[in-house]
């Protein structure tokens, strides 16, 4: 397979945006490079830039590993991209907003009704509810990858709470601390006023009549994978970091507990599912959640960002249909390409699918985070015949795709610099008419060589992420 | 300020005092034991640790015999033992960990490379290469967690909380590290036994960094009446119980809510018995006896200003 190459052409020359970064890279010595990734690791250390790893001893912290080759953009590319992903977020939000209103896409039959209708993302407690804005996916971390000769592909719409934007901003804290001199010579879009954005698009949807509205952000807790960016943002944004027992609900409002007695709370940025929100309306045994958060939320007495039942837009099972979604809503052409999905509850795609899964990746319908997926061309025939197992019990819980030859950049590793895979997730942020983003977001670059899977708890790392100005 | 985010700002305050207290306390005892002295008196001022903290049970579990050695090990590092320094520097962590949001950069990375570090050193080592310095550092990493307070974070809420975790605790400690190092050293006239006194209360006073307060203050001898009133009555002299109360009732009085009222008169009673108390009435009435009163009543308080703001009080829906 070819994989198209971030810093090399074809030929091994050097894209013009890489130049005088590859120059720079060939004339420093490498203990200095050494003696700075020593520092970025230290330093990383110390600030406690950790996430938690799931099935491993509890309570532990491991380091998200981070590389200082950045991935750089050059300005045209990344305004293509931005005005595709606009485009298919406004969608999106559109999309949501009529299956939970008047569901003229599913009478139009652009997509079959049952796919959604029981789907178990869809929400029939949103049926109905206004919100403000009509905005249902205020954060969005849509995942592109670049395969081929080059075009950008989505792989996944991340519209529940998608993570890892604290990366972004750490990662570029870092190499500007290492290395200021790279960007006193090249022009890098500035990524920082990331929460500020953030807290503005959070104020702009505050329920009617709420002049300077209380946002707060709802984590799960210290324990939580993510909880250094929950607390990170609320840093940032001068926002209170709450937990779920720190709020309460009565007379349909939500308030916090304070030393000074309750407040009431306007915009709640909850970094925490769907199924844990409310034991009164979902999981009965969520101790995160908020007893009564969904009625004050259906009285719109309060906010929640994302909304309850964004789920059903990103779920993989209609993501073949988001092209659709653009044509329907917008009357436009997609910009940004889907990758070509067979969705194994048909039964000609499932066909295909077993008779060519060694060359195919599967991912289960609902999954995330890496776990419970396939990648064909790096499996054993063991874990095919798995998977093949998987597939004819439950064949409605997968799709499959062609493995895409991701790009990759040029990457520090143990034995030297080399070639790894990568991707690219940008946070779009939407509210009313307005959709915005900071240039670029998180490049995620997957350490193991020849692997796919870019995902952090499965051993990803990141790199800071250039897009250049003009 | 939410009461969660109070609370753990509060603990975390109160653990990073404790840690530090506890290795004043530690230290002492282990200079005093390097003073000549019978193997008895050597052994009841390391029992009188494990009785003031209530761990004989706890100890007489892991350890046959009470010595320096042992006891510093289960004070210092032992971490199955929650009032350890190794443990105290854990919690504060945690606690910094669960708000870390709320804190500065500098304050998180303060306290989250202290208990790095602590985890990172075995009591082996601490012990052969000087345990004296461990001591050192232990206070010198309270000294920056405090700076890191005061040079960086705002004076709202948030600072009011550590500052009364902070007061409460030390003057909990400093009532405790008096309470057992005057016991064990009761107070006598004869002569031969000056020198001894010098040094005993010598290292007490260094303990707490009052030894040149004191010659400063006095410009006398030590005698024990003048190093208790120091401790209890000088409110000049940041380890006191008098300072530490005149920066409880301040604090409380900046953050006084609609049913602190009670707490706050608890705390005005206590700081008046400091601000009017003469140390010879003290004495009279026995110093152990008071002290213990003393620290019944600081218990108390925390226990009001737990209730009244920290654990999330009732909605009355």
């Amino acid at each position: 397979m070819n994989f198209y190459n971030e810093m090399y052409d074809a030929n091994g020359g050097v894209r013009a945006h890489y130049q005088g970064y590859e120059a720079w890279l060939q004339a420093t010595p490498a203990e200095r490079i050494e003696r700075k990734r020593a520092e970025a690791d230290l330093a990383f250390h110390r600030v406690g830039i950790t996430f938690a790893v799931y099935g491993e001893e509890a309570g532990k912290e491991r380091l998200i590993p981070f590389d200082i080759i950045p991935r750089i953009i050059p300005s045209a590319e990344w305004k293509a991209l931005q005005s595709g992903l606009r485009q298919r977020v406004r969608a999106l939000n559109m999309f949501l907003d009529d299956i939970y209103h008047d569901q003229e896409i599913l009478k139009a039959g652009k997509i079959p009704a049952e796919q959604v209708l029981n789907n178990a993302q869809y929400r029939p407690v949103m049926q109905g509810v206004d919100v403000p804005g009509g905005i249902y996916a205020h954060i969005a971390g849509v995942d592109v990858v670049r395969a081929g000769a080059g075009e950008f592909y989505v792989l996944e719409d991340n519209l529940r709470v998608p993570s890892g934007v604290s990366y972004m901003l750490e990662d570029r804290k870092m190499m500007m601390r290492l290395f200021p001199e790279l960007f006193a010579r090249y022009k890098v879009a500035p990524v920082q006023h990331y929460p500020d954005l953030l807290l503005e698009k959070l104020r702009a949807v505050a329920p009617q009549g709420v002049a300077n509205p209380t946002v707060v952000v709802l984590t799960p807790g210290a324990y939580n994978s993510a909880y250094f960016e929950h607390s990170f943002l609320a840093q940032q944004m001068g926002v209170e970091l709450v937990e779920g027992r720190d709020l309460f609900v009565k007379n349909e409002t939500v308030y916090m507990r304070t030393t000074q007695g309750p407040q009431r709370v306007d915009v709640i940025y909850r970094r925490i599912d769907d199924d844990f929100l409310d034991p009164l309306a979902f999981r009965p045994d969520s101790a995160l959640g908020v007893p009564g958060i969904l009625k004050a939320y259906q009285a719109g007495n309060v906010t929640l960002a994302n909304a309850i039942g964004t789920g059903v837009a990103d779920d993989k099972s209609i993501y073949p249909y988001v092209p659709d979604m653009i044509r329907f809503y917008l009357g436009e052409e997609p910009k940004l390409n889907n990758v070509p999905t067979y969705m194994c509850r048909k039964p000609d795609d499932l066909a295909y699918v077993l008779a060519h899964l060694p060359e195919l990746v599967v991912k289960e319908v609902h999954g995330a985070g890496g776990y419970g997926m396939l990648v064909g061309p790096a499996s054993t025939k063991e874990q095919i015949e798995h998977f093949r197992q998987l597939l004819l019990a439950k064949p409605d819980g997968y799709i499959a795709q062609p493995t895409l030859a991701l790009s990759n950049c040029p990457t520090f590793v143990e034995a030297g610099i080399a070639p790894r895979h990568l991707d690219l997730r940008p946070f779009v942020l939407s509210s009313g008419k307005c959709v915005n983003m900071v240039p670029g977001g998180l490049t995620r670059v997957a350490l193991t060589e020849g692997s796919l899977v870019v995902n952090s708890s499965q051993g990803g790392g990141t790199k800071d992420t250039w897009v250049l100005e003009d | 300020m939410l009461s969660r985010t109070a609370d753990h700002l509060f603990w975390m305050a109160r653990y990073m005092e404790r840690a530090e207290n506890l290795a004043r306390l530690l230290d002492v005892t282990w200079q005093m034991s390097l003073v000549p002295q019978s193997e008895e008196a050597a052994n009841q001022s390391w029992n009188a640790i494990i009785a003031l903290n209530s761990l004989e049970d706890a100890y007489a579990a892991k350890y046959s015999a009470v010595n320096g050695e042992n006891v510093l090990r289960f004070m210092v590092s032992d971490p199955d033992n929650f009032s350890s320094i190794h443990s105290c520097l854990r919690m504060a962590r945690e606690n910094a960990h669960a708000v870390r949001g709320t804190l500065t950069t500098e304050m998180w990375e303060t306290l989250n490379s202290t208990w790095l570090e602590a985890r990172s050193k075995p009591f082996e080592a601490l012990f052969n290469a000087g345990i004296g310095d461990y001591f050192e550092w232990v206070k010198m990493r309270s000294s920056l967690t405090r700076g890191t307070t005061l040079g960086t974070l705002l004076q709202d809420e948030a600072y009011q909380f550590i500052r009364l975790g902070t007061l409460l605790e030390r003057a909990d400690n400093t009532a405790r590290i008096l309470d057992v190092k005057y016991h064990v050293l009761r107070p006598h006239g004869e002569e031969e036994e000056v020198a001894t006194d010098f040094y005993q209360w010598g290292a007490l006073l260094r303990s707490v960094s009052a030894f040149e307060v004191y010659r400063k203050v006095y410009r006398d001898v030590i005698t024990p009446e003048r190093v208790a009133e120091l401790l209890i009555l000088r409110s000049d002299m940041p380890r006191s119980l008098h300072f530490c109360l005149n920066g409880v009732i301040k604090n409380l009085d900046l953050i006084a809510n609609s049913h602190s009222g009670e707490t706050q008169r608890q705390a005005g009673l206590l700081h008046a018995q400091l601000h009017y108390g003469r140390i010879e009435d003290i004495l009279a009435q026995g110093l152990h006896e008071w002290l213990t009163d003393f620290m019944d009543r600081i218990y108390l308080l925390g226990n009001g200003i737990s209730k009244d703001f920290l654990v999330p009080m009732s909605e009355a829906a």
